[in-house]
C-alpha cells in the first residue's frame, strides 16, 4: 500500500532522514519509534507532503505522490497530530466534518457517519455542539481520531497520537484503538518515542536512529532476534515487560497445562492475546483464567504460575 | 460678543448647523482612512506573515511613519497634494497602517502551529487555510489593532483642520485662538464621544462570531463608501474664487464675521491653518487668505495685502506685557524690556521674518544681527540675579522678539532668563502669564482688545479706529484686570490682512477688499 525508495531529508548540512526504505502491505500497522530528532516524524510528515523530501520517492496505493495536488493526496490520507490540532472556532461537529466539507459531502451522508464513529469510540452525541475547549484531554483525542477516520480514508497516519495524554487515559484509548473495527482494515503508520505503545499497537516495528532505520521487524524479532547492539540496548530497559507483550498465548499453548476436567472460570481470552494482557487479569482474587483456541476450540484453565512458566519455557526454546 | 457668559450648551445650540457638519466630516474623515488602512494593511499584514524576511521592514517602515508628529505629517502632504481632504486621508492612513499590519501579523503568526498543520494535513489548500484557520482565529487580534487605529485618527483628524480637511478641530483651534472655551469644549467633547462610540461599536464588532461575522465585512465597506461620499463631496461653491481663513479668523469680529457685515463678502471659504495658508495661496490651491502684514511668506510668495477700505481690522501694535509683581521683583526690566521700543517698523519686521521664514536663518541669529546693527547688542553678564521667564507664541516673529528680549536682558542686566516659546495660541500664552508660568510675552493691542478683553461691540467701534485709543484702552483695562502692565509699543503693526497672489490681483484688478466684494458679485 505504501512504498517508500531511497527518501531522503536534508536541512542544510543536517541529514534529517537519511536514505531509507520501506513497505507497509494493506492493513498492517508500522510503526516507526525513536528518540527525539530521529527522522521519525519528518518521514511519517513526507508520505502526506507536509514536508517535500530532499530526494526519494513514496508511492501510496502504486500511485506517485509527487505526481498529486498536495491537497487532493492529503483528502485520501488520514491524520491524527499530537497536540489534536482541532479548530478551536469550530465545535466538535464542524470539526469532524471539515474533510466531508472540503469534499462536498451532502449534509445527511457526514452526519450519519459522525453519529457512527461517536458511537464507536464511546462519545456522547452532546458533545456536538461544544467547543474543543470544553472537552477533556481524552475527548479530544477521539474527536481528532474521529475527524480522520469519518471519510474511511485507506492511510491514515498518526504522530505521536496519545503523546499528550496521561497514563490511565493513554492506556483506556489504546485499548479502544486496538479494538476498533474501522482500523483493522486500515494500513496505518504510527509515530511514537514511547517502547510499550509500539509493541502494544504495531504489526511492525521500525526502529530509527539519526535519520535511519536500524532495523525493522515484528516485535518479536526485535526483541528476539536484535541485529545490533543499538536494539538491544534500546529494549533492554523494559525488556520483560516488552517480551511478555511480544509473546501471544498462542506462542506457548503447547507449554500450558491441558485441563483434566471441565474448566470454571468467569474470564475467558482467547489465544491471539498476549501473555502480558492474560496477565493483568490475574490479579487480586482471580485466580484462574480460561484460554480458548479458536483453531481447535480447546480450553485451557491457568494459573499465573502456569503463565510465567510455559513463558520461561518458550524463552529456553529461542535460538541464543 | 459675551461668549463667556454663554453656556457650553448655548454654544452648540446656537453653532448646531456647523457642529453637524464638522461631526459628519470628522467620521468621514476617519473612517474613510480607516477602511483604506484595513484594505492596504491587512493584505500586508498577511504577506509579511508569510514572509517574515519582509516583516522587519515592513513594520520598520510603519513605525517611522507612525513617530512622524502629525502636523508635520500633514505639512508633508501639501507639496505632493495640496489642501483639503485627500492630503488629510493620506496623513491619516498612513497612521492608522501600523497598527493595522502589526497586528495582523502578531494574530496570524500567533495561530497554533498544530492547527495550522490539521488544516493543511487535511487537505485544505494555503487559501483556506487563511480564509477558515489563520483569519478567524486571528480576528480579535486583528480587530484590536482596528479599534486603536480608530481611536489614533479620531484624535488625529482634528489636526485635519489645519489643512482645510474640516472635522472637529476647525473648533477646537479655532477655540484655542479665540480664548473660547465652549468652543473649544464643542469640538473637543464631540470628538471624545466619537472615539469612544467607534470602539464600543468595534468592541461589539469583536464579540460576533466570525461566521457572522463576514457578512458585516462584507456590508461595512458599502456602507462606510456610501457615507465618506456623502460627508465629504464638496459643497458646490457660487464663486470662482476660494478663501482659506485660519479657524481664528473664522470666529472674529475683525476677521470673517467683519467681512460679512461690513463688506458683505461673500466667498467660498476653508478653514487651513496658518503655517499652510501661504503656501497653499502661492501654489493656487486658494486665491485669498487671511495673512498677517508682517509675515516673511508675504516677500517670499509674492503675495500682495488688499486694502481695508472700511477699516474693519483693528491696529495689532505690539507690546511686551508684563505681570506688574514681577516687575516689583525684577527692578530695572521695565527699562530693559522698553530698549526695543520704536525701532522697529513695518517693513523691518517683514524682512525679520523673511529671513526666518525663508532663508531659514536661526531667530536667535536675526535677532543678533538686528541687536548689532542698531548698536543694541551687549554681551551676556551671566549675571545670577534672578531668572526672567520669556513667553512666545508660536510663530516666527515672536519667536524672534523673544530672542532679541533675552539678549536684551541678559546683556544689560544681572538677570539670567529662561524661555518657554512656542506657546500654542493668545489664550495658552495668556494663561500661561496670568499663572505665573512666564513673566512676559509680546502681545498685539488687537489682540489683547478683541480676543482678551472683549470689549461692547458700540465700545469698540469707538476704540479701533485708532492706534492710540486701542493702546491706551487695553493698557488701562489689563491693569485694572489682570494686573498686567502694557510697555512701550515696539513700533510695527501686525495686523489681519486679506492677501492675494500678486499677478492674480492685478490680472482682476483687484485692490481694495471693496474690489474683491464687487468682483465677487460679478462673477
Amino acid at each position: 500500500m505504501i512504498r517508500v525508495q531511497n527518501l531522503s531529508k536534508q536541512y542544510g548540512q543536517t541529514m534529517a532522514v537519511d536514505n531509507i526504505s520501506f513497505e507497509v502491505a494493506e492493513g498492517d500497522n508500522l510503526i516507526l519509534l525513536g528518540t527525539s530528532g530521529c527522522g521519525k516524524t519528518t518521514t511519517l510528515k513526507m508520505l502526506n507532503r507536509l514536508i517535500e523530501p530532499t530526494a526519494g520517492k513514496i508511492w501510496i496505493g502504486g500511485e506517485d505522490v509527487t505526481a498529486q495536488q498536495p491537497e487532493l493526496l492529503r483528502q485520501n490520507i488520514g491524520y491524527v497530530l499530537q497536540n489534536n490540532g482541532l479548530f478551536p472556532h469550530y465545535t466538535v461537529a464542524d470539526n469532524i466534518a471539515i474533510v466531508p466539507g472540503l469534499l462536498k459531502w451532502d449534509k445527511e451522508k457526514t452526519q450519519n457517519r459522525t453519529h457512527e464513529l461517536l458511537q464507536k469510540l464511546h462519545l456522547s452525541t452532546d458533545l456536538l455542539s461544544k467547543y474543543p475547549a470544553q472537552l477533556s484531554g481524552g475527548q479530544q483525542q477521539r474527536v481528532g481520531l474521529a475527524r480522520a477516520l469519518i471519510t474511511n480514508a485507506p492511510v491514515l497516519l498518526m504522530d505521536e497520537p496519545f503523546g499528550a495524554l496521561d497514563n490511565i487515559t493513554r492506556t483506556k484509548i489504546q485499548e479502544e484503538f486496538k479494538e476498533l473495527d474501522e482500523l483493522q482494515r486500515k494500513t496505518i503508520v504510527m509515530v511514537t518515542h514511547d517502547v510499550h505503545e509500539a509493541f502494544e499497537l504495531g504489526n511492525r516495528i521500525a526502529i530509527m536512529d539519526k535519520g535511519q532505520i536500524v532495523q525493522m521487524g515484528t516485535p518479536a524479532q526485535l526483541l528476539f532476534k536484535p541485529e545490533n547492539d543499538f536494539i538491544r540496548n534500546f529494549l533492554k530497559t523494559q525488556r520483560l515487560q516488552l517480551e511478555l507483550k511480544a509473546i501471544t498465548l498462542h506462542d506457548v499453548w503447547y507449554s500450558l497445562p491441558s485441563a483434566n476436567n471441565v474448566p470454571v472460570a468467569s474470564l475467558e481470552l482467547d489465544t491471539n492475546e498476549n501473555i502480558w494482557r492474560a496477565m493483568q487479569y490475574l490479579k487480586g482474587d482471580v485466580k484462574h483464567i480460561m484460554i480458548k483456541s479458536p483453531q481447535t476450540n480447546e480450553v485451557k484453565l491457568v494459573t499465573f504460575e502456569q503463565l510465567m512458566a510455559a513463558y520461561h519455557q518458550y524463552q529456553n526454546t529461542l535460538p541464543a | 460678543m459675551n461668549q463667556q457668559q454663554q453656556s457650553l450648551w448655548q454654544f452648540m445650540q446656537q453653532q448646531s448647523n456647523k457642529l453637524l457638519s464638522q461631526t459628519l466630516e470628522h467620521v468621514g474623515l476617519t473612517l474613510v482612512s480607516l477602511l483604506i488602512a484595513v484594505i492596504i494593511g491587512l493584505p500586508l499584514g498577511i504577506l509579511i506573515a508569510r514572509r517574515k524576511q519582509l516583516s522587519g521592514t515592513v513594520l520598520g517602515i510603519a513605525g517611522v511613519l507612525q513617530t512622524i508628529p502629525s502636523i508635520a505629517l500633514l505639512g508633508f502632504m501639501i507639496p505632493l497634494l495640496g489642501i483639503g481632504a485627500t492630503p488629510a486621508i493620506v496623513a491619516l492612513f498612513l497612521y492608522a497602517l501600523l497598527p493595522i499590519i502589526r497586528n495582523t501579523y502578531t494574530g496570524i503568526t500567533g495561530v497554533e502551529p498544530s492547527v495550522k498543520e490539521a488544516a493543511l494535513a487535511m487537505g485544505m489548500s494555503a487559501r483556506q487555510v487563511l480564509f477558515k484557520v489563520e483569519l478567524p482565529l486571528a480576528m480579535p487580534v486583528i480587530l484590536a489593532g482596528i479599534r486603536t487605529a480608530t481611536v489614533i485618527n479620531v484624535g488625529v483628524a482634528t489636526l485635519a483642520s489645519y489643512i482645510a480637511a474640516g472635522g472637529l478641530g476647525e473648533f477646537i483651534f479655532g477655540g484655542i485662538s479665540l480664548n473660547n472655551s465652549n468652543m473649544i469644549l464643542a469640538g473637543a467633547i464631540p470628538s471624545a464621544l466619537l472615539a469612544i462610540l467607534f470602539d464600543i461599536l468595534l468592541s461589539l464588532v469583536q464579540r460576533i462570531s466570525f461566521k457572522k461575522l463576514r457578512y458585516v465585512l462584507f456590508a461595512l465597506p458599502v456602507i462606510v463608501v456610501a457615507f465618506a461620499i456623502y460627508c465629504l463631496v464638496p459643497s458646490a461653491s457660487g464663486s470662482k474664487l476660494t478663501a482659506g481663513f485660519t479657524p481664528e479668523f473664522m470666529g472674529r469680529q475683525d476677521g470673517n464675521l467683519g467681512l460679512q457685515q461690513k463688506y458683505g463678502l461673500k466667498i467660498h471659504t476653508t478653514v487651513i491653518n496658518d503655517a499652510v495658508m501661504y503656501k497653499a495661496a502661492f501654489e493656487k490651491q486658494i486665491d485669498v487668505i487671511s495673512g498677517y502684514s508682517t509675515d516673511g511668506r508675504l516677500k517670499a510668495f509674492n503675495l500682495t495685502v488688499l486694502d481695508d477700505d472700511k477699516k474693519i481690522f483693528p491696529p495689532y501694535y505690539a507690546a511686551p506685557i508684563v505681570r506688574k509683581d514681577a516687575l516689583q521683583k525684577y527692578p530695572g526690566l521695565e527699562d530693559v524690556l522698553n530698549l526695543l521700543a520704536g525701532h522697529i517698523n513695518d517693513s523691518v519686521m517683514t524682512e525679520l521674518n523673511y529671513r526666518t521664514d525663508q532663508l531659514h536663518q536661526t531667530p536667535e541669529r536675526v535677532a543678533k544681527d538686528f541687536l548689532i546693527a542698531n548698536n543694541m547688542f551687549k554681551p551676556s553678564r551671566k549675571g545670577k540675579a534672578g531668572v526672567i521667564r520669556i513667553g512666545s507664541k508660536v510663530f516666527g516673529e515672536q519667536y524672534i522678539l523673544a530672542e532679541m528680549y533675552r539678549m536684551l536682558i541678559e546683556g544689560n542686566t544681572n538677570y539670567t532668563t529662561s524661555a518657554k516659546t512656542g506657546l500654542g495660541g493668545t489664550k495658552i500664552c495668556f494663561d500661561a502669564l496670568t499663572n505665573n508660568q512666564i513673566d512676559f510675552y509680546p502681545e498685539y493691542t488687537g489682540t489683547g482688545l478683541l480676543v482678551l478683553l472683549q470689549p461692547p461691540v458700540g465700545k469698540l467701534q469707538q476704540i479701533t479706529s485708532n492706534n492710540e485709543k486701542t493702546y491706551n484702552y487695553v493698557q488701562q483695562e489689563f491693569n485694572k484686570k489682570y494686573g498686567i502692565k502694557w510697555l512701550k509699543p515696539i513700533g510695527f503693526n501686525n495686523a489681519y490682512a486679506l492677501m492675494m497672489r500678486r499677478q492674480q490681483a492685478d490680472e482682476l484688478g483687484i485692490k481694495t477688499i471693496s474690489d474683491l466684494k464687487h468682483f465677487l458679485d460679478r462673477n
